[in-house]
């Protein structure tokens, strides 16, 4: 008795496919994959904090790594998840109070944190080579 | 249908994992604390980036930058863990696997922050 219902496939509700891709789904997925990169990626800060605790060689080894241009490629793009990442937080706690939530303002602000990632990494690399070259 | 819940539970409010939002509540808590953390991380990594390897011991070893780093550190690890956390319990729904990975999702940002902080401290006080 307590097996008959198990057995059935049961029905699902319909999944991410079916749906026309708008702004605040893409932002959303954005942010999880973000999320996920930067779990990642802090072990690349305490590598380098690891590196400035040992030697010279090791300090300037690490540092090596990350002055390649392959380096540089993976810091530019952590910088540009890191700060789209900071962005769509700061809109989730926007939403969290209960602002901002109608279509036309919710679709403009998951825009907004597009642009503004891409801008403001811009910004913190061009400033970053401004004050040394970067690494 | 009769509620079968006690008056106990009911006012506690914590339901039938009994951690009520508390996820919810710590995920937006270090959100918060982040922000501050990161925006002078951001400006600490883009000024050391590349520099000599005495001008970016003498930095870290600055009371104010190694408290700041650290408690970024800390923010920063807990908030990724709860949130992979959400991730895991998404996308992976077969039982050992899951709990395989709800443990190394627990010893990732621990192993991380132990050798950042042991780093930093090391540096701090002069290693």
């Amino acid at each position: 008795m307590s097996k008959s219902t198990a057995t059935r496939a049961r029905p699902l509700s319909p999944h991410l496919q079916i749906y026309r891709v708008t702004p605040t789904m893409a932002m959303s997925i954005m942010h999880r994959i973000t999320g996920v990169a930067l779990y990642f990626g802090t072990a690349l800060f305490a590598l380098w904090l690891l590196a400035a605790a040992g030697t010279q060689e090791q300090f300037d080894f690490v540092n090596g790594l990350f002055g390649s241009w392959l380096g540089r490629l993976v810091l530019f793009g952590y910088t540009w998840v890191l700060l789209h990442h900071m962005l769509g937080g700061i809109r989730h706690l926007i939403w969290d109070t209960g602002h901002g939530l109608e279509k036309e303002t919710s679709t403009r602000i998951s825009s907004a944190t597009l642009i503004g990632s891409v801008v403001l990494t811009l910004v913190v690399w061009v400033v970053g080579y401004a004050v040394r070259g970067g690494f | 249908m009769a509620d079968m819940r006690t008056p106990l539970n009911r006012v506690r409010g914590l339901g039938s994992t009994r951690d009520g939002t508390e996820h919810f509540w710590r995920q937006r808590l270090t959100a918060v604390s982040n922000l501050p953390l990161i925006l002078f991380f951001i400006g600490f990594v883009v000024a050391y980036s590349g520099a000599p390897y005495d001008e970016v011991r003498s930095a870290l070893s600055n009371p104010i930058v190694t408290l700041l780093i650290a408690f970024a550190l800390l923010s920063v690890l807990y908030h990724m863990r709860i949130g992979m956390q959400v991730v895991i319990e998404d996308y992976v729904h077969e039982e050992g696997w899951k709990i395989a990975l709800i443990l190394l999702n627990t010893f990732f940002p621990v192993v991380v922050g132990a050798i950042a902080l042991f780093a930093l401290l090391r540096i701090a006080f002069g290693g």
